[in-house]
């Protein structure tokens, strides 16, 4: 028996790869024909090969428990999520203006802050964002730019149209994933790749690479570059591993650095001292240097941002860079890309109702029930209000939240993010919700991955796609149809 | 190299060393139990006083059965030396130093570790228990040969044989010392030479090392010769001998390797003995003991040179 393609109903959604029950969108066409022909337990023995596979690469995330940290397979669904070439290459482009706008932006509010001075941007939304660091104030990073790896949430709304729903400028992770998701699939649907033409993904270490050595403060041939990592117990310590194994950089904890009476910094080999140029650091700000910020932190380095301000080591993503990806930050960015590019944005906000605004939260309050509330700086989905999925009681708690503290909130309507068929249980198709983190690389030159890593939310009707809340994943495929669309 | 990675280097190979160890060690007992004459009361106990664990042992368990045995010595995450706790820790340190191994040697540690957790009944039980440790052996090989095969010979590597040959040489001195406590456990049977034949036998066995024992002694297998062999063999890679000159060999290779490979030379030089047949009783445990001690000092050399906790 096959799977009933015809059956499946993709709703009232965009649907990625169905355009009508029976119909698969252009650049899904092969994909779905493919799929039709295998019967159920072909589908089955892929799925099975998938979950081994996943558990012999050793992909697993780290989810925070009371009973302490389990190290959990990575879920992932065998049904790629398909996404035609011009569309992509109209996405992508859209993504390197964003992420050029923010890094001018960032570079203007730790110098002259003329945005605020010309009255975009209120001086308070600064001043109480939580991830301005005054500590970067006048200092110039290599080619102005300070967030050198940007991870963007997109989603598709009904209409099909791409929007931004956030940007990650401190850490953002899920990269390794989206490279490991194309090696499972190639695993598993070797077939398909001979009759699709996929865009490969594998080149992101090998730019992510490029771009962490072109900010080498010292002009050496080899710059030594090390991946800081918080540590084994960090839920993303799989990607952090991978990448520096993936670039030939050294994977290193806070406490195999030490910083110099130099102001240089020095990693602990078997033979001495060696200079560090480059640090790509994921640990967030506040743990970087006890010497700075929070004393009490054990996973970063004394010293570091003396080091760094004096020029002698480069961060990536630096220091404050954070402070664009606040979420009330983010309502201005359409007027940030006009401001600094003098360009329309290439891909649209999703609206957003700012709390502080007494016209915006008296709507907002009104309409709860309707209405997503986040906290302008958690990331990971955590802290937030699904207004029509929620209970009174959630709804009366954020309303008080609300009026506590309007500058710490924004709101946005409720999206119909779209969906694509996903295998549920033994051999069920089902629409599930999925959004996409592609990644965006910026020093001198600007790089953007081939699609990105599609998160699903696993569970029916939900749009809770973070992993750590039980979302899923797919391989993501930019698909070339010679330039014919849908 | 960074003196983490080269630690964790170290400690994987210790680790996966022990790993083949311990499956050889408890396959040979069980055999060893099979040959011997039921008159001889022999305890898989001993398993535990070999690799010194009585005390970790005694904390969780209070009936010294073979199933409590095997539960510690395989599948028990309190027991750090046990298959599954060693296994976890190659896996959790092959995590953290997958840019200097070849990269199927994290698949490799994946595939094993979850055998092991899947089937770990079969080894706690009789009836599978040999061609599950075998299993586990297997595993072990696969993954010194992809080592053995692919990897560079660069820092990584020397850090990679010392804790291998380490490991080896103090395997293979428990291992001799276990020969003893079985050989002096029977002292007093009617059945003593014949038995004392059977426990060396599988001493070599338990070591790899039967056929060439055979091959360069072309002696019956008997006790005095079987410790001399063990213990100074310039070929055998599992004789204590091999492990400190192949250690030593790693170490002068290295930089700030002098000091620890004039330790090695040292032990080496001071090795002198000579035990023959008949006085093969407890003098050869304290010598044991004491060479056990020699290489506990020289892993805390490695450490203070290479791994320090702090460098500033």
């Amino acid at each position: 028996m096959t799977i009933a393609w015809n059956e499946y109903e993709p709703g009232e959604f965009y649907d990625e790869l169905i355009s009508s029950p029976g119909y698969a969108r252009k650049p899904a066409k092969k994909l779905v024909s493919y799929l039709r022909s295998l019967n159920e337990e072909d589908i089955a023995a892929r799925k099975h090969a998938a979950e081994l596979t996943i558990k012999e690469m050793g992909v697993s995330f780290t989810v925070y428990t009371e009973e302490g940290n389990i190290d959990r397979a990575w879920p992932f669904d065998i049904i790629p999520r398909v996404i035609s070439k011009r569309q992509w290459d109209k996405t992508a482009a859209g993504l390197k203006q964003r992420l050029q706008a923010l890094n001018l932006f960032i570079d203007d509010l730790y110098h002259d802050q003329k945005i605020i001075k010309d009255g975009i941007i209120p001086e308070f939304v600064l001043k109480q964002s939580k991830n301005y660091r005054k500590e970067c104030e006048g200092i110039s990073p290599a080619f102005g730019v300070w967030a050198h790896i940007c991870g963007t949430d997109l989603v598709r709304d009904k209409d099909g149209e791409f929007y931004v729903l956030e940007d990650n400028l401190r850490v953002p992770s899920g990269v390794s994933y989206m490279l490991e998701n194309r090696s499972i699939m190639k695993r598993v649907l070797p077939e398909v790749f001979e009759k699709v033409d996929i865009a490969p993904v594998g080149e992101y270490p090998a730019r992510l690479f490029d771009t962490l050595s072109s900010l080498s403060p010292r002009r050496v041939k080899k710059p030594v570059i090390v991946v800081l990592t918080p540590g084994i117990f960090n839920s993303a310590y799989f990607e952090h591993a991978f990448l520096a194994q993936r670039m030939g950089a050294e994977l290193v904890e806070g406490s195999d650095l030490v910083v110099g009476d130099d102001n240089c910094v020095y990693m602990k080999t078997i033979s001495g001292l060696e200079r560090v140029d480059v640090i790509y650091r994921r640990i967030d700000d506040l743990f970087l240097d006890p010497e700075v910020f929070n004393k009490d932190s054990m996973l970063g380095v004394p010293g570091l941002m003396r080091a760094w301000r004096a020029g002698n080591v480069a961060l990536a993503n630096a220091p404050g860079a954070g402070v664009a990806d606040d979420k009330v930050v983010y309502a201005y960015i359409p007027q940030v890309i006009k401001y600094y590019l003098d360009q329309e944005p290439l891909i649209p906000n999703v609206e957003t109702y700012l709390c502080y605004d007494d016209k915006q939260r008296s709507y907002v309050l009104a309409n709860l029930d309707k209405l997503v509330v986040k906290p302008a700086n958690e990331s990971g989905g955590y802290g937030m209000l699904v207004g029509p999925h929620s209970t009174k009681k959630e709804r009366e708690l954020f309303a008080e939240l609300i009026k506590a503290n309007p500058r710490n909130y924004i709101a946005q309507p409720t999206l119909a993010l779209s969906t694509a068929p996903t295998l549920i249980g033994k051999n069920a198709l089902e629409p599930r919700h999925l959004d996409l983190r592609p990644f965006i690389l910026q020093a001198k030159d600007s790089y953007v991955t081939t699609g990105g890593l599609t998160r699903v939310a696993m569970k029916k009707g939900s749009l809770v796609v973070n992993s750590s809340q039980g979302g899923g994943s797919k391989d993501t495929w930019i698909v070339d149809t010679d330039g014919e669309d849908k | 190299m960074l003196s983490k990675v080269a630690e964790r280097v170290y400690w994987t190979a210790r680790y996966l060393e022990r790993i083949e160890s311990t499956a050889r060690l408890i396959s040979i007992y069980d055999q060893l139990l099979f040959d011997l004459p039921r008159s001889v009361n022999l305890s898989w106990y001993n398993l535990i006083t070999i690799n010194s664990l009585e005390e970790a042992f005694d904390a969780h368990y209070s009936v010294r059965d073979e199933r409590n045995v095997m539960r510690f010595m395989l599948g028990d995450e309190a027991n750090s030396s046990s298959v599954i706790s060693s296994l976890r820790a190659i896996r959790e340190n092959v995590r953290t130093t997958r840019d200097v191994l070849p990269e199927e040697i994290w698949e490799m540690t994946n595939e094993l570790y979850m055998f092991v957790q899947e089937n770990m009944q079969q080894g706690v039980g009789r009836s599978k228990r040999h061609q599950f440790l075998q299993s586990i052996i297997k595993g072990c090989q696969q993954m010194l040969g992809m080592l053995y095969g692919n990897m560079p010979h660069d820092t990584a590597w020397l850090f990679m044989r010392m804790g291998l040959n380490l490991e080896r040489a103090d395997m293979t001195s428990r291992n001799l010392d276990a020969g003893m406590a079985a050989m002096l456990e029977i002292e007093d049977e009617e059945t003593a030479v014949n038995s004392h034949q059977i426990i060396w036998g599988n001493v070599l066995r338990a070591l790899n090392a039967d056929q060439s024992y055979r091959r360069k002694t072309h002696l019956a297998v008997r006790g005095g010769v079987v410790v001399e062999y063990l213990l100074d063999d310039e070929e055998l890679p599992r004789s204590i001998r091999h492990c400190l000159r192949a250690l030593a060999n790693s170490c002068n290779k290295l930089p700030k390797g002098k000091a620890v490979a004039q330790k090695l030379r040292e032990i080496e030089e001071g090795m002198a003995h000579d035990f023959a047949e008949d006085n093969l009783d407890y003098r050869v445990r304290e010598y044991l003991n004491q060479l056990q001690i020699e290489i506990a000092k020289v892993h805390h050399l490695i450490g203070a040179t290479w791994f320090p906790q702090c460098l500033v």
